[in-house]
C-alpha cells in the first residue's frame, strides 16, 4: 500500500505525520515499512529518522550533446524543442540544461544523427535504513530548477515493484504543482495534513483538487495544531464528504520535541496507538486487511 | 525602486504573515507594489482583502491529444514518451493529461499524424488593489507546471507598474523551496529576507535557501520567527549567520496573536500591539535602512 502524505501548504506537519506513522508501524513490528522523502528541495524526514545511508546515486536527466562534425546547423532541433532548451545561432548550437526536460525529441528529429545524450546531474538519491524502516530520499542540487525528474527516479528506485503486504509512505513536497502530482501518482491513498486556519483551508482545497479531482485518488485529512484557528476546515470536510482521520492538538510539547528532532511517538508515547489507529483506518478505507 | 523578496526554504515559517506586516508598515512611509510569488498557494490575498481590477489567462505549454480515428495503435508514441504519459489500449492509444509534459516527441514521431498538440490555459494572473498598494497575484491551476514562468509573469507585471508609477519598493512574497519558482522570485531582487524557525530542520532549510540566494548573488538578511520556542536552536541560527556574515534583521517571538490576526484577515501589525508586532516594527526599521544602502 502506498500512502502519500501531502498538504498543499508547507509547514503543516507533513513530515511529522509521515515519520510518526512509519515509526508507529515499525514499533508494532508489522508490516514492513518504507519511508520515501519526496520533498527533494528540502528533504527533512532524515533529521527525525537518523537513517544510515548505504547507497548513493547521482541522478538527473539526459540532455543533448551535439557533434559539430555531423551538424549542418539546419535548426530542426531548435524547431521541435518545446522548451527553447536548444538554439542554433550561425555555426553554433547552444544547449540550456536548466530548460531541458530530457524528452529526447531533438535527438529523434535530428536528420543527421548528430545528437547524443549525456546525463546532466541534478541531484542524488540516497537509500538506507533507519532500524527496521527502509528509507530513501532525493536531494536536488542548489541552483537546479526541476524537481520532477529526481522524484520520478526516486520513486522508481525506492518503491519495490511487488509491494503487497508492505507499507510505503511518501512525504510529498508542498504546493499543488508538478512535483506534488509526480509524488502522488500511483498512490493508494493521499493523507492531507492541514492546519485549521484560513491559510490551511485555502491550500487544502487546492490539494484536494489535485489528488481527488484530477488524479482520482481517495483522500483523508489529518488536522494538525487543532485549536489554533477556526472551524473552516471542519466545515469544508463535512461539506465535501472528506473524512477527518486524526486530530493533533496544538501542544507546545509537540513543537518543542519537533524543534529538537524528536519524533512524537517517542516524546509522547500516547501517540503510538493514535498513529496505529490512523493506519488501520486508512487500510480499512483502501480495503487492505490488517493483521489483528 | 528597490525589490525585496521574502523566502524561507520551507513553507509554514510565517513568510506570508511577515510579508503582510511589512506591507502594512512600509505602506505608511513609501509607495509600494506587492507581488505574491507563491502561485501554488497564494495566501497574501487572504490578509490583504484585495479588490480585483484585472484578470488575465496564463498560457502554459501544450499537451498531446491522440485522435482515435487516425490512431492505428502502432505504439511508436509510447516508445518515444519518456514521461509514461501514453496509455495503451486495444484499438488506439490515449494520453495521460497529467503526466504529459508537452514535449511533442510523440507528435513528431507519429507515422499516422494522429497526434495534435493542444495549448492549455495553465492558470490566471490578477492585478488587485489593496489598502497598502497594488497587488499582483496568480492562481496556477491544480497540477500544472510552469510555475516558474507564471512567477516571472507576476513579477514582471508588478515591476512594470512599480516603475511606471515611481513606486519606492516592490515587495515579493516568495514561494517555499529552492526550485524554479524560487529562482524566478529572487531574480533581480536587491535583497532577500530569509525567514527561519529555530528547529532542527530550520537551520538545514536556511542553509539550502541561502545557498540559492548566494548562487544568484542576492544579498540576504535573516529573520528568526518564533525565536523563543527553542532558544538554543535560535542561537544556533545566529551563530550560523555570524559565521557567514549574514545580518539578522530581527527575532520575532512566538505569539498566538499572529494566528488570530490571520484568522481575522489582518496583518499582525494592524491587528494588535504585542511582542510579535513590536518585533516586526523593529525588523522593518532595520530592513528600510539596509535597503537604502
Amino acid at each position: 500500500m502506498v500512502i502519500t502524505v501531502a498538504s498543499g501548504k508547507g509547514g503543516t506537519g507533513k513530515t511529522t505525520v509521515a515519520v510518526n506513522l512509519g515509526l508507529a508501524l515499525s514499533k508494532a513490528g508489522q508490516p514492513p515499512v518504507h519511508i520515501v522523502d519526496c520533498d527533494v528541495e528540502e528533504p527533512n524526514a532524515a533529521l527525525f529518522l537518523h537513517p544510515t545511508l548505504e547507497e548513493r546515486e547521482e541522478v538527473g536527466q539526459l540532455i543533448p550533446e551535439v557533434n559539430l562534425d555531423l551538424c549542418t546547423f539546419c535548426g530542426r532541433c531548435a524547431e521541435v524543442c518545446q522548451y527553447s532548451a536548444i538554439a542554433v545561432v550561425g555555426q553554433r548550437v547552444l544547449v540550456f540544461p536548466e530548460l531541458c526536460h530530457g524528452c529526447g525529441s531533438c535527438t529523434l528529429n535530428c536528420p543527421e544523427g548528430a545528437i547524443r545524450e549525456k546525463l546532466d546531474v541534478m541531484g542524488v538519491l540516497e537509500m538506507g535504513r533507519a532500524g527496521p524502516i527502509a528509507f530513501a530520499q532525493g536531494r536536488m542540487n542548489v541552483g537546479e530548477a526541476m524537481a520532477v525528474p529526481i522524484i520520478r527516479q526516486l520513486k522508481r528506485q525506492a518503491i519495490p515493484e511487488d509491494h503487497d503486504g508492505q507499507v510505503i509512505i511518501l512525504d510529498a513536497p508542498p504546493g499543488t504543482s508538478c512535483p506534488v502530482v509526480e509524488s502522488m501518482r500511483g498512490s493508494d491513498y493521499v493523507l492531507m495534513v492541514t492546519e485549521p486556519t484560513p491559510f490551511g483551508l485555502h491550500d487544502l482545497r487546492l490539494a484536494v483538487q489535485v489528488a481527488r479531482d484530477e488524479l482520482g485518488l481517495p483522500v483523508g485529512v489529518v488536522i494538525n495544531r487543532e485549536g489554533i484557528g477556526d472551524e473552516g476546515v471542519d466545515a469544508y470536510c463535512e461539506e465535501e464528504g472528506i473524512p477527518i482521520l486524526m486530530r493533533i492538538p496544538l501542544d507546545r510539547r509537540i513543537a518543542e520535541a519537533y524543534s529538537e528532532g524528536i519524533p512524537m511517538v517517542e516524546a509522547l508515547p500516547e501517540y503510538q496507538e493514535a498513529f496505529l489507529a490512523l493506519y488501520r483506518e486508512i487500510a480499512h478505507r483502501v480495503g487492505v486487511e490488517v493483521a489483528p | 525602486m528597490k525589490q525585496l523578496v521574502i523566502l524561507s526554504g520551507k513553507g509554514g515559517t510565517g513568510k506570508t504573515s511577515i510579508a503582510a506586516a511589512l506591507a502594512h508598515l512600509a505602506s505608511s512611509e513609501m509607495r509600494l507594489v506587492l507581488a505574491d510569488a507563491d502561485v501554488d498557494a497564494a495566501n497574501l490575498e487572504l490578509v490583504l482583502a484585495p479588490t480585483r481590477v484585472e484578470e488575465h489567462p496564463f498560457e502554459g505549454g501544450s499537451i498531446a491529444e491522440i485522435s482515435p480515428d487516425k490512431c492505428v495503435a502502432c505504439g511508436v508514441c509510447e516508445e518515444v514518451c519518456r514521461f509514461d504519459a501514453i496509455i495503451p489500449g486495444d484499438r488506439f492509444y490515449q494520453v495521460d493529461r497529467l503526466a504529459c509534459e508537452g514535449c511533442a516527441a510523440c507528435f513528431y514521431q507519429c507515422p499516422e499524424q494522429a497526434i495534435q498538440m493542444i495549448p492549455q490555459q495553465a492558470g490566471e494572473w490578477y492585478r488587485s488593489d489593496t489598502r497598502f498598494g497594488p497587488l499582483f497575484h496568480a492562481h496556477l491551476f491544480a497540477g500544472q507546471e510552469n510555475s516558474g514562468k507564471l512567477v516571472t509573469m507576476v513579477k514582471q507585471q508588478a515591476r512594470l507598474l512599480a516603475l511606471d508609477t515611481g513606486a519606492d519598493l516592490l515587495l515579493v512574497d516568495g514561494p517555499p523551496g529552492i526550485g524554479c519558482p524560487v529562482i524566478s522570485a529572487s531574480a533581480g531582487a536587491d535583497m532577500a529576507l530569509l525567514v527561519a524557525e529555530p528547529t532542527i530542520s530550520g537551520v538545514h532549510d536556511l542553509d539550502r535557501v541561502l545557498a540559492t540566494t548566494d548562487h544568484f548573488g542576492v544579498p540576504a538578511r535573516v529573520l528568526i520567527n518564533k525565536a523563543d520556542i527553542n532558544p538554543a536552536r535560535a542561537e544556533e541560527i545566529e551563530a550560523f549567520c555570524r559565521e557567514r556574515e549574514i545580518p539578522i534583521a530581527g527575532r520575532v517571538p512566538y505569539d498566538t496573536t499572529v494566528t488570530k490576526a490571520m484568522v481575522n484577515g489582518q496583518p499582525i501589525t494592524a491587528y494588535a500591539d504585542g511582542p510579535a508586532a513590536e518585533a516586526l516594527r523593529r525588523a522593518w526599521a532595520h530592513l528600510r535602512e539596509a535597503l537604502r544602502s
